[in-house]
């Protein structure tokens, strides 16, 4: 009898560009970015700390509702986001809010989405997204449409979605890499391994070695990427991207990462289920620090540049809130003409029922 | 006109819209080369190619969110679900997604889908083949749910399913694929969704139902009337949202109901409608409203579907209760 488990996990070495001092370790998969793209990069990953670290104060104040942190991902978030076209589309998971508003989302309707707002899942013109899926895995089956879709009107464009290492324990998770693979639909699939789901490790999900290998039960590509490390998440998906427009097939990303917050701020207390010894292992690898040291290396970043950052999104974050304050309260009625597009006999009379209401 | 099967009427369905909108797309477990295991796709991937009506992998969560996906892309998916026992794997797409796509989006996305899929029983199938499960989806805001009783509602029905730019799902009794053939106009046409038919018109008694238990209802009027008693047959056709006008315009004339249905009593959409009948008719009722409806049991063995399945019988005396109430 032959063994395979170990040939098959050696298939899935960590890919890996910059290291935690912020050194190129793999040069020949450096990613062909100029200096403003790069200047891009970490602007976006600094802006998404301060968003990060704003809304949980403005949930713990009241000022935000359903909040899933991401501090510790931005690489992971972002890294994948930035090798995206405009005409590319997102499905993303609840934690994936960053991608939305650096695709076109405004950050006030982001703000309306967390407060439980139809408006905020209202996408403008032009952006191609989903709101945040909470059913985990549905955005897996869902992106097999829309990549299947893209390939047959011949678009060279691709649909990306996210979920968390919890979530490859799903039957979504894995009808959906399947059913793109089975259509060479134009699909990226990504895995953002954070260690946790909730309070449940990761190994109790799977006695899978890696994440990424689970793309071979679908027969398509799987890669394991250093998370933390945004040139190599740039790379991996910009490569998958490639691949896919060029009919070549999806692919499945898994991205090792972690978040420092809680899982949502609906009470979760991870010092039940974490060490503050793991904490402090995974933060000397934030993607922030040693994307910083490198830029800094090359003179490509300052701490003035960053404090400008800084200021810019707590300033466009104060704007998002009063925006979002300012925008009008849902009235049953509005709830009843997004139902369908000719509304039905029930949710005629109802809707008169509310207008009376309403008009009191 | 021609004389044709439900099931010739549902192709003929199908083959209009995928002439008539490129955006139309046909797949599911079997539907391709194969033409379907009732024949309900046959001869389409040869007319429309492999592009317009496809196979998919066995995987009913799956069909239902590739669905989806193609919906968002600007197709109009008309999937199959290939028995409608196995919606249990694809509720969510279904309820928890395609059903609230418009709403969660504020209408910046849509799901024109229609899921068709057979059900019914008294053809003697495997198990979870031939339960009646239409009273969950008739739960969920945001989903049609349509069931056809004769191959020119079938026809019409399909193609306004189709056309609505909202998830329909269209339930197809499997007892009726073939057991008569009824005049289809060849021509396209369309029956307006939530629109209820006066099958048989009659003055003591209003019976309300669809599928199979329409046929069913038909026989015990016509025995009925032999004892004298004259019976209004209403097929919903769409029973989500239920055709209430029709209900109680009838109602107000015959001032007694009946409702028959093919599932249990606790399933089903019957309460639905004793409900809305006695929330605005009530004055207008001379005795209680009485159901007709399966055993509370799981779906019958198939030996067991003749003793199970309510019938003709069971109609006929609870029509007479109604009437000596």
């Amino acid at each position: 009898m032959k063994h395979v488990l170990e040939s098959v996990e050696s298939q899935f070495e960590m890919f890996q560009i910059l290291n935690e001092d912020g050194k190129i370790v793999n040069k020949e998969d450096l990613p062909d970015l100029s200096d403003e793209e790069l200047k891009e990069l970490m602007k976006r990953m600094v802006y998404t700390r301060i968003l990060d670290q704003r809304s949980i104060a403005l949930n713990r104040q009241g000022r935000l509702g359903f909040y899933a942190p991401t501090a510790g991902q931005e690489a992971s978030q972002l890294g994948s986001h930035f090798a995206l076209e405009k005409e590319d589309f997102i499905l993303p998971g609840y934690r994936d809010v960053p991608q939305l508003i650096w695709h076109g989302l405004p950050l006030y309707q982001a703000f309306l989405f967390s407060r439980g707002h139809f408006h905020g899942n209202q996408m403008p013109e032009g952006v191609h997204a989903l709101s945040p899926q909470i059913i985990i895995g549905a955005q897996y089956v869902q992106a097999a449409g829309v990549g299947l879709g893209m390939k047959m009107r011949g678009k060279k464009a691709v649909a990306i979605t996210y979920t968390g290492d919890g979530g490859t324990s799903q039957g979504d998770f894995y009808e959906g890499i399947n059913f793109a693979g089975a259509y060479g639909a134009n699909c990226i699939f990504v895995v953002q391994n954070n260690g946790f789901a909730i309070s449940v490790p990761r190994d109790k999900q799977t006695a899978a070695k890696t994440l990424a290998q689970k793309a071979v039960a679908a027969g398509i590509e799987g890669i394991q990427v250093d998370g933390m490390d945004v040139l190599a998440v740039y790379a991996a998906t910009k490569h998958a991207r490639e691949r896919a427009i060029n009919g070549e097939g999806p692919m499945l990303l898994e991205l090792m990462t972690y978040r420092y917050g809680p899982h949502t701020m609906a009470g979760d207390d991870p010092t039940r289920y974490r060490t503050s010894e793991m904490d402090s292992e995974w933060e000397k690898k934030d993607p922030l620090v040693r994307f910083r040291k490198y830029l800094e290396g090359k003179k490509l970043w300052s701490e003035e540049e960053e404090n400008k950052v800084i200021e810019e999104a707590k300033e466009d974050i104060k704007n998002a809130i009063k925006e979002a304050d300012k925008y009008p309260k849902q009235k049953v009625t509005d709830l009843m003409s997004n139902m369908f597009e000719t509304l039905p006999g029930n949710l005629q009379e109802q809707m008169e029922e509310y207008k009376a209401k309403e008009s009191k | 006109m021609a004389q044709m099967t439900m099931i010739q009427a549902i192709t003929d369905a199908m083959r209009t819209e995928l002439k008539n909108d490129e955006n139309v797309l046909v797949f599911g477990e079997d539907v391709g080369q194969n033409g379907g295991v009732f024949r309900a796709t046959e001869g389409l991937q040869k007319e429309f190619g492999e592009d317009r009506v496809f196979d998919t992998p066995l995987a009913e969560s799956g069909i239902g969110g590739l669905a989806i996906g193609l919906g968002l892309q600007g197709y109009r998916p008309v999937p199959e679900i290939q028995f409608f026992g196995f919606v249990y794997e694809v509720m969510d797409s279904i309820s928890g997604q395609m059903a609230r796509m418009r709403y969660r989006s504020g209408g910046t996305h849509t799901s024109p889908i229609t899921v068709r899929s057979p059900f019914g029983g008294g053809v003697h199938t495997p198990e979870l083949h031939a339960d009646s499960l239409e009273g969950l989806i008739a739960q969920q805001p945001g989903v049609k749910v349509v069931i056809p009783s004769t191959p020119y509602d079938a026809k019409g029905l399909l193609i306004a399913s189709i056309r609505d730019n909202d998830p329909v799902v269209f339930l197809e009794h499997m007892k009726l694929y073939r057991s008569f053939r009824g005049e289809v106009p060849e021509e396209e046409y369309t029956i307006e969704l939530g629109k209820a038919d006066v099958k048989r018109e009659g003055k003591d008694v209003t019976i309300v139902t669809y599928g199979a238990m329409v046929h069913a209802s038909l026989k015990a009027a016509e025995e009925l009337e032999k004892d004298g008693v004259s019976v209004e047959v209403i097929d919903l056709r769409t029973v989500s949202p239920i055709d209430t006008e029709t209900i109680l315009e009838s109602v107000k004339k015959t001032n007694r109901v009946v409702v028959v249905q093919e599932a249990q009593r606790q399933a089903g959409i019957a309460s639905h409608v004793i409900s809305e009948i006695q929330e605005r008719a009530i004055l207008h009722l001379e005795a209680p409203i009485l159901r007709v409806a399966a055993p509370d049991t799981v779906y019958a063995f198939s030996e067991a579907e003749e003793v199970w399945l309510p019938n003709h019988k069971d109609i006929v005396e609870k029509v007479n209760s109604v009437m000596n109430f």
